[in-house]
């Protein structure tokens, strides 16, 4: 247990050292979120009276998109030069990778939420009128469940041929249940109108089987050539 | 064998005759909907079909993940084992029981949760080694056709009867959406994967999407209590007469899936076979040693 | 044949590695005792590589078994050491870096034990250039390093002197000489034989997949190197 925790913390170290040095792709998934905040502006106009109806669901896709980007970058730092075959090789559990990657993902991926969301109050002159602090775990916990089953996924789609597009092929079908729970437990808080303690209790649950899943699987995923 | 498919495919066939009849014509018109109703002998079995060839490809794909270690086999087999006996046994608490939808009982639930121990023996027994991937394989592309028919006919349904294409909120027609979406993706993985352990991959895919169709249901049930939304498809008793002629409907269908299952089962057989033959080929192959060469089975499954 | 009890020796049997209907190893049957150099010599495509990836445990042997001095590959990891055609280190990071990171992996504590091998292969520990400004001769010795750092018994080596400098092969010879008489047991895949003429205790010669030869010196009947 102490390895893993050990292998863990140092992989994340090492992850957020690297990302720190080549901001590259840190300076360029910030614009890419501000883009399709922007881009959903223009789409949907944030005068009109339904607007706090429909916020929900925009501010999720917009996350939705800028997670699969950050996630497909998941696993490249470790491919050039077969760096995995490193990991492989070496007695350090596959779960200390896997819990590495997922924490260093969720953390980039609230980054990117963090700055979009101002945006889309900014924009759409947003007032929660519910209970706003529920809007936390909800984030939270919506954040997690993307990003553990699109750690998971990309490590799978590693073996795959058109490896960019398979993640969010295979992320978006099981992602459904957080996804309503994320877009409708957001938009009752926003109006008010609804009760999101079902929305927290569903995200929690479904964090906790999927985490399972992905941990439980995992070793396997990572061992395959 | 081979004598035996082509009898079985008549018979299937005269038998989905006599139910296309009965379904069109024989059977009583709905009060409410008129004549439109009878998809329901076509939307329903292939419902019924689709969801248990994916409970097929669940109960292969979780069997094929085990049997990758010796150990782990013998726990799954354990814990296959606990689910039968504790769901049965949950059936007659009384809590239990009142958790149930109304015209549910609860010897029906105990069957259907028998039916994982017994699937999951029974497929083990049938299918060893590499044919509980092939069976995976073959349950999940054909299950996808039925899956299709449903998503098709249930919109066709739908708009006459009740004026709408789709509700978002119709928690069976979404919830095979979603299982249709997981599906056609475990499909391209298996396509586009170029790895050896593509069949391990697949099958750790089919887990996560079983265990994702609970919650989408929870989610969607829960939506709809919030946003009431139109019930397609209705609730309710069923005049008996329409209830015989959609199990016959559904009798039907369970013989032509067989089929199908079974073609393409030993469509993949003799294409690994195939495959076997070649890679042994190149293996004996070189300069030095003699060519072996591997006789394709003309009998079997 | 003196007969080794299998806790002492590598025993390869009938190991058969396909990838899709392409045999890369068509049958190896080999038993290699510990203590002694071995290199591995044949043709591109003679299956060099994929036998020290089955030794690593990076490809399971589609037929076949492999032995570590009783273990699984897999078991075994802690007494491989694996250093490939790629450097399986992080472009980003300086050696030391790098080092560091890999020591965690395998439970090392501190930065003595990289410091020590970085300056066994010759290089500097306090070199702070990213590895990906590395010479080629450089970035084999550090991947080399990486390779040794938790004194492994058993190195797995492959085209180690590939592309490299005289000088810098030359070192790396005499590295490799001095381990093996400490008493590690050392693969090592190349196309240049002279090189470990009078190094190396056997020459094993490999094509088409299967060992065809076993020489105790670099020349084979009728081969001009």
């Amino acid at each position: 247990m102490n390895s893993l925790w050990a292998v863990t913390l140092a992989t994340l170290v090492k992850d957020i050292r690297l990302e720190w040095r080549s901001k590259d792709a840190l300076n360029s998934m910030l614009f890419f979120s501000l883009l399709v905040v922007v881009i959903f502006v223009f789409s949907f106009d944030p005068l009109a009276e339904e607007s706090r109806h429909i916020v929900g669901g925009l501010v999720w896709i917009a996350f939705l998109f800028a997670a699969v980007v950050a996630l497909n970058q998941t696993w490249a730092r470790e491919l050039r030069n077969q760096v995995l075959d490193a990991y492989r090789v070496s007695p350090a559990p596959a779960n200390g990778l896997f819990i590495a990657k997922a924490v260093g993902n969720f953390i980039f991926v609230c980054v990117l939420e963090a700055l979009m969301t101002p945006l889309f109050v900014i924009f759409y002159n947003l007032h929660v009128l519910g209970p706003a602090w529920q809007l936390i775990p909800i984030a939270l916990l919506g954040t997690w469940a993307l990003v553990v089953n699109g750690t998971f996924f990309a490590a799978m789609s590693l073996r795959t041929r058109n490896r960019e597009i398979m993640l969010p092929l295979l992320l978006f079908p099981v992602s459904i249940p957080a996804v309503i729970g994320m877009v409708a437990g957001t938009t009752a808080i926003l109006t008010g109108e609804n009760s999101a303690h079902f929305y927290i209790v569903l995200l929690l649950t479904y964090d906790v089987v999927f985490t399972t899943a992905c941990l439980g699987l995992f070793k396997t995923i990572l061992h395959a050539e | 064998m081979k004598k035996l498919f082509p009898i079985l495919a008549l018979l299937t066939a005269i038998f989905l005759i006599y139910t296309s009849y009965q379904a069109l014509k024989v059977a009583p018109t709905d009060a409410l909907q008129g004549d439109v109703y009878r998809i329901i002998y076509y939307h329903v079995p292939s419902a019924w079909t689709a969801f248990l060839l994916f409970f097929i490809n669940f109960i292969a794909s979780v069997q094929y993940l085990a049997r990758t270690r010796a150990s782990l086999q013998k726990t799954v087999q354990w814990v296959v084992i606990a689910i039968g006996v504790a769901g049965v046994a949950a059936t007659f608490l009384p809590q239990v029981q009142s958790l149930l939808p109304a015209g549910m009982r609860p010897s029906a639930v105990a069957t259907t949760v028998l039916a994982i121990p017994a699937f999951y023996f029974l497929l083990g027994w049938l299918f060893p080694g590499d044919r509980m991937d092939m069976l995976a394989l073959t349950a999940a592309e054909v299950g996808v056709v039925f899956c299709t028919i449903v998503l098709v006919t249930g919109p066709i349904w739908a708009r006459p009867v009740w004026g709408i294409w789709w509700a978002p909120g119709d928690i069976r027609l979404t919830s095979t959406l979603v299982l249709w979406l997981i599906y056609v993706s475990y499909l391209v993985l298996r396509r586009f994967s170029s790895s050896a352990q593509t069949q391990i991959l697949a099958a750790a895919l089919a887990v996560f999407g079983a265990l994702d169709v609970p919650l989408v249901y929870l989610s969607i049930w829960f939506f709809r209590t919030q946003h009431p939304q139109p019930v397609i498809g209705g609730g309710g008793s069923m005049d008996p007469r329409m209830l015989h002629t959609l199990l016959l409907n559904w009798m039907a269908f369970l013989c032509f899936g067989f089929l199908v299952c079974w073609s393409r089962f030993r469509l993949e057989v003799l294409k690994r076979e195939v495959e076997g033959a070649e890679a042994m080929e190149s293996l004996a192959g070189g300069t030095s040693a003699a060519k072996a060469s591997l006789p394709l089975s003309r009998s079997g499954r | 044949m003196i007969e080794t009890p299998a806790q002492n020796s590598i025993i390869v049997s009938n190991v058969v590695k396909q990838f899709g209907r392409f045999a890369a190893l068509r049958g190896v049957t080999a038993e290699f005792d510990t203590g002694r150099l071995h290199a591995i010599l044949g043709d591109n495509g003679a299956g060099k590589t994929t036998l020290l990836r089955a030794l690593a445990g990076l490809a399971a042997p589609t037929q076949g078994t492999i032995t570590i001095l009783a273990k699984s590959p897999q078991e075994a990891c802690r007494t491989l050491g694996y250093m490939a055609h790629p450097s399986l280190l992080y472009d980003e990071m300086s050696g030391m870096e790098n080092l560091r990171y890999f020591a965690r992996l395998y439970g090392i504590d501190g930065d003595q034990r990289c410091e020590e091998v970085i300056r066994a292969v010759g290089l500097d520990p306090d070199l702070a250039r990213p590895v990906g400004q590395y010479s080629q001769g450089m970035r084999q010795r550090m991947s080399l390093a990486r390779a040794i750092l938790h004194d492994p018994a058993i190195l797995l080596l492959d085209e180690p002197f590939s592309n490299v400098d005289v000088h810098s092969a030359r070192d790396m010879v005499g590295l490799l000489k001095g381990m093996r008489q400490s008493g590690k047991t050392i693969f090592v895949v190349t196309h240049q034989a002279l090189l470990l003429d009078g190094v190396a205790d056997e020459f094993v010669w490999m094509q088409e997949g299967r060992i065809v030869d076993r020489t105790a010196s670099a020349s084979r009947q009728g081969d001009v190197l």
